[in-house]
């Protein structure tokens, strides 16, 4: 299971760091990021081998791996989360607002990779506000409104008004 | 080289600014003396200073064995800095190293020092270490800030090791409470008169700290901890083990600090011993950065201070409290580094010192990092 936060600054990122340690954050005292003794000791071979594969695969625009998360633009802080939490052997993937506050481009390219994903046989949680990002990914779609789920609808019968307004109002008027 | 000086520049710089204004308070202060105004007077006693520090075999020894307990503090509150905590316990942690290594020591005085130096030296070291557990504890399961609960602990240890010295462990046939002899737990000199085995220990200290915050899972979550809460619990680490594990270390190495003090200086526990190794510790951590190399050389320029004192107040007269001034003013410069900025117009860009964020910010504003859930 991965989980991508909705809030990059807060969660998903130590800006302090380099982006070879934020690409292994959430697994830093897994092998091969941490072998010996009770796992104590950092792999920064495995460290730098992920990152330089992930900035790659992934397009993270960056002067080097060893640059500070923070020095990079939103969308490709977003990017390094993004391409931390997709891999390939997931079973379960939630993503809460994935693309919150991004350039087109960018949202462009983790729409194709949340895609892929579903594609590779991976169950997606997708939280979003975005209608146009609910109804352009989505096979099933769930809308909730102050803390209940008002409507359900599989992607083809969902029609972009109806889930709007469900969205606004949570049906009291529908 | 430019990346030493990106992270160096503005201790080195507050420690000239410091020197400065400090040579004004000398002259200042030698109008109201017999000899009258003295404009040269900082030049003189500044040379007698480095002279007292390093001008001789003994000077260097001197300023060698002040520094060796500034710099197991200095790493103590470094540490927890990393981690986003503030302790001010080391002074307390201090002495119940120092009080244990004495017990322990003065029961194994008779035995052979292979035996009873490692124990005491154990001892110490386990003294500090459970010192610092309970404030690391208490906040990591009630958020109780450890800024008050160090604070008070220093008194508590004070107060409770009196009472241990004046009714538990004091030995007899001295005229006033102390813990006894140690004997052959003493630490073993190395060189000279007093260069004693716990100097090239905490050196040894600093690189088991810099590998363990560097190289190891525990202090990548140290360190995250600290840089940013949200997203260790995010990463799935435990604020509250890495919470009561720091502090335990620092209070661990503070204890190692009094062991050392005790079993290569000192050599006996009484009321009223100083633990100005403690404060002066948070001064070492912040001049150094928390960076266990930084603090390393910090701690060698305050002992240095201690060292060479005494010959600056012997040769020029002027008073070994001018050294307190110069420490205090390195700190303000280093809290105000906008001073140091303008005055040397440094262009380096302003890295974000989070130690001293943690001082200030963690205190005033809410939410304790790595604190309650």
């Amino acid at each position: 299971m991965a989980f991508v936060p909705a809030d990059r600054h807060r969660f998903g990122l130590v800006l302090t760091y380099p982006l070879d340690d934020n690409l292994a954050l959430t697994r830093y005292a897994e092998p091969p990021f941490a072998g010996g003794l009770a796992r104590l000791v950092r792999n920064f071979r495995a460290i730098t081998e992920n990152a330089v594969r992930l900035v790659k695969e992934f397009d993270v625009r960056t002067p080097s791996v060893k640059a500070s998360a923070g020095t990079l633009s939103g969308g490709n802080q977003q990017k390094v989360v993004v391409a931390r939490e997709f891999r390939h052997d997931l079973k379960l993937l939630i993503l809460d607002q994935p693309t919150r506050g991004l350039d087109v481009g960018s949202i462009e390219f983790i729409h194709k990779q949340v895609v892929a994903r579903r594609d590779d046989g991976v169950a997606i949680l997708l939280v979003s506000a975005e209608l146009d990002e609910v109804l352009d990914l989505s096979d099933r779609i769930l809308v909730m409104f102050r803390g209940r789920v008002v409507g359900t609808f599989p992607a083809d019968q969902a029609q972009r008004e109806k889930v709007g307004l469900l969205m606004a109002t949570g049906g009291a008027r529908a | 080289m430019r990346r030493i000086w990106r992270v160096a520049s503005i201790p080195l710089l507050s420690i000239v600014l410091a020197f400065i204004v400090a040579a004004v308070v000398i002259v200042v202060s030698s109008v109201f003396t017999s000899t009258g105004l003295d404009v040269f007077l900082p030049i003189g006693a500044y040379g007698s200073l480095l002279a007292g520090a390093f001008g001789s075999g003994t000077g260097i020894s001197n300023t060698l064995v002040a520094a060796a307990p500034l710099i197991l503090g200095g790493l103590a509150v470094g540490l927890g800095f990393k981690a986003g905590l503030f302790n001010i316990g080391v002074a307390g942690q201090f002495l119940v190293g120092a009080f244990a290594a004495a017990v322990v020591g003065a029961r194994l005085a008779d035995t052979s020092g292979i035996v009873g130096v490692p124990i005491a030296m154990i001892a110490g070291a386990l003294g500090g270490a459970a010192f610092g557990f309970i404030p690391g504890f208490l906040k990591a399961r009630t958020g109780a800030h450890e800024v008050v609960t160090t604070i008070m602990l220093n008194n508590a240890a004070v107060l409770l090791l009196t009472w241990a010295v004046n009714d538990l462990v004091r030995a007899p046939g001295f005229s006033f409470p102390r813990t006894g002899e140690i004997g052959n737990s003493a630490l073993p000199i190395l060189l000279g008169r007093n260069v004693h085995l716990g100097i090239p220990l905490a050196v040894i200290a600093v690189f088991a700290v810099r590998w363990l915050l560097d190289r190891t899972t525990t202090g990548f979550e140290i360190r995250t901890a600290g840089q940013n809460p949200n997203a260790a619990r995010y990463a799935g680490m435990r604020p509250v083990v890495i919470t009561t594990l720091t502090m335990t270390l620092s209070g661990l190495l503070a204890g190692i600090a009094g062991a050392i003090q005790m079993l290569g200086v000192i050599g006996f526990y009484a009321p009223g011993i100083t633990a100005s190794v403690g404060f002066d510790s948070i001064a070492v951590a912040l001049l150094g950065r928390s960076d266990p190399i930084g603090i390393l050389f910090a701690a060698l320029l305050f002992g240095a201070f201690r060292a060479g004192a005494p010959l600056m107040q012997i040769e020029t007269s002027v008073p070994i409290e001018i050294i307190d001034i110069i420490q205090a003013l390195v700190i303000l410069f280093l809290a105000a580094d906008l001073i140091v900025r303008r005055v040397f117009r440094v262009r380096t860009p302003k890295p974000v010192i989070s130690e001293l964020a943690t001082v200030t910010q963690t205190w005033a504003g809410g939410t304790p990092p790595g604190g309650t859930t």
